[in-house]
């Protein structure tokens, strides 16, 4: 037994040392790379940290029942709120919505499911992914030169409209996405059991990757709701309770930047409070979109 | 009546009626309709062009190429000119992008590198979402109030000590590039680490794995397996991340001081072709709006350019991934 032992013994040659040795220079360069790294990964948090604490501090002492209910104050007077512009951006992020929704999963339909190698699909799923990175001020100007010209007045129409260009990208990719996740299997099923394709995208694709869908969807909803470029010449602004869609609308973001460049202190502080109320409702949408997504469906 | 298999089969009936002709019909009808909502994005890009371009063609006519090499910006004389914009928008970004590219490509690796428990993982990732959730304007509004008197004592001590080095050469007296730049970097860090930490997942394992085999440290793998392996990935990253910087317009217009002039200067104040459609547009009269039509299509035909580069980049990488995991 010994013997076999001795035989098997590694010959003696000049090894390197194996073992890890801490004050070794690749050990101590590892050591402050992990260092650096964690360094920017928590300077990269802090600006959110310090959004959050100042919207917080310098916005939460007037979020109350005023703040969103009133209107915007002028000049030199006190209190004052942004209810017309909660309702305005409201409003125009439901339009956007039920314009960019439908659309936007019906173009997914075919991107994914109906035709997916065809040249338009491809064609239209690049340039969808070109128009995710288009400047939103642009799509302000396209529906300024549409509609406001055209209708001869600034609207929450034009507004609903410029944001549904921006949206209409984002939902129709995600829903592609969702839509893609659907295993073959299932759909050779349904189709092995006579289904027309139509009958196959409603009983079996549309239903089994709606919370895909849904996640995508409430996330271009949030991201629309901060949106600020493309309203500024489409709805404008307005200092009133919006009583018809073909007005100047008002909307939490232009307030904010209206009011972040006024000498008046109270005007400022409103311009905080907007903020956290928008920022409020973004990450609403957010952990919808979380939640919801936490459904999803997986193989 | 429509055939319905899913009916047929919960009541027993047989399963094999083939689908009635009203059955063709609207499957005809509904793909037909997805067909048009697919070509809606086509059509939608092209009328973009197509409007932006015919409503800026008298300022076309009018200015010709001189509109991108002219500096001054004068309804009353009838004289404009991008050139300062065009460099402000382009300086900016860049800037932008050597923070924020830099800070992404490290959280990107940072992320998927395993360097700490899971759930501090998620609490990173879901920080870095949601710094892409805080709208625009609210940035802004962080910038004029928290930013710009936070780096003012330090722009002020580096234009005093190195007042002769061009960057410095002009001291920071509010609004500028500085802080401009820094918040478009916050905006494009989520995307270039976003990008990034996706190119780095789609290695095969077993390329890590070799490296450690082989007796390598973990930031030997990163450094020397990891990143040239993930590079074209993270250089998508990069080139997305530039081209959402050169169309942020909010933040930038409440930070940038919107002065149509050309310096190298950090803390000069500048403009971006964005920020002077988000402050000229709303009290611009008929022939400054078709100039600005024509910054807008200078805008558009920019980000156009580097959005392509960025998506073929991306394309790429995920073809030469493909079947290899």
């Amino acid at each position: 037994m010994s013997q076999i032992n001795e035989q098997i013994l590694p010959p003696r040659i000049n090894l390197p040392s194996l073992e890890k040795n801490v004050l070794e220079l690749r050990a101590l360069k590892d050591f402050f790379l992990t260092g650096l790294v964690w360094g920017l990964a928590i300077l990269a948090s802090i600006p959110l940290v310090s959004v959050i604490y100042m919207l917080i501090m310098e916005g939460g002492a007037r979020l109350d029942f005023e703040a969103i209910t009133a209107l915007p104050p002028a000049g030199f007077e006190t209190g004052g709120g942004f209810g017309n512009a909660i309702v305005g951006t409201l409003t125009m992020v439901g339009i956007a919505s039920a314009l960019s929704i439908p659309i936007g999963t019906m173009a997914a339909l075919y991107l994914a499911i109906l035709n997916p190698n065809s040249k338009t699909a491809t064609v239209s799923r690049f340039l969808a992914k070109v128009l995710t990175g288009f400047p939103s001020i642009l799509a302000g100007v396209f529906v300024y030169a549409v509609i406001v010209i055209t209708t001869g007045t600034y609207s929450a129409w034009a507004g609903g409209v410029a944001l549904a260009v921006l949206m209409l990208p984002t939902v129709t990719l995600a829903a592609e996405e969702a839509m893609k996740q659907v295993p073959q299997r299932m759909k050779d099923a349904a189709f092995g059991m006579g289904c027309t394709r139509t009958q196959v995208i409603f009983k079996v694709v549309l239903p089994t990757a709606l919370p895909g869908i849904m996640t995508g969807v409430i996330l271009a909803v949030a991201g629309a709701a901060g949106e600020s470029a493309p309203l500024l010449f489409t709805a404008l602004f307005s200092n009133y309770y919006m009583s018809e869609l073909a007005e100047p609308t008002a909307s939490l973001s232009i307030l904010i930047y209206n009011f972040s460049g006024m000498p008046f202190e109270n005007q400022i502080e409103l311009a905080w409070t907007a903020s956290l109320a928008l920022v409020l409702l973004v990450l609403f949408f957010n952990i919808v979109a979380r939640v919801v997504g936490r459904t999803k469906f997986k193989e | 009546m429509v055939h319905d298999p899913f009916k047929d089969s919960a009541s027993g009936k047989t399963l094999s009626a083939p689908p009635s002709p009203s059955d063709y019909m609207k499957d005809s009808v509904f793909r037909s309709f997805a067909y048009l909502c697919a070509l809606s994005i086509i059509l939608l890009l092209a009328y973009i062009v197509f409007e932006l371009g015919s409503q800026a063609l008298p300022a076309i006519k009018e200015h010709g190429l001189g509109f991108i090499t002219g500096t001054t910006w004068d309804t009353n004389q009838n004289e404009f000119g991008v050139l300062p914009e065009i460099w402000g928008t382009l300086y900016s970004s860049l800037l932008a992008l050597l923070i924020g590219g830099g800070l992404g490509v490290a959280i990107a690796i940072f992320l998927t590198q395993g360097f700490m428990h899971a759930k501090i993982e998620v609490m990173f990732r879901t920080i870095i979402e949601l710094l892409a959730a805080i709208p625009s304007v609210v940035y802004g509004l962080w910038g004029i109030y928290v930013l710009i008197p936070l780096i003012r004592p330090a722009a002020h001590w580096l234009h005093e000590t190195f007042g002769w080095f061009p960057l410095f050469s002009t001291d920071l007296s509010g609004p500028g590039l500085a802080p401009a730049a820094l918040v478009l970097a916050i905006m494009i860090l989520p995307t270039v680490a976003a990008i990034s930490a996706d190119a780095f997942r789609r290695i095969p394992y077993k390329v890590k794995e070799a490296a450690y085999g082989m007796g390598a440290t973990k930031w030997e793998v990163i450094l020397k397996v990891m990143l040239p392996t993930a590079s074209s990935g993270i250089l998508a990253g990069l080139v997305l991340g530039f081209g959402r910087a050169l169309g942020e317009t909010m933040a930038l217009a409440m930070l940038i001081g919107n002065v149509n002039d050309i310096s190298v200067s950090l803390f000069a104040p500048a403009n971006t072709l964005a920020s002077l459609l988000a402050s000229t547009f709303p009290e611009a009269g008929e022939i400054e709006i078709q100039a600005l039509m024509y910054a807008s299509l200078v805008l558009l035909l920019i980000t156009f350019v580097v959005n392509v580069a960025g998506l073929a980049v991306q394309q790429y990488t995920m073809r030469k991934f493909e079947g290899k995991k």
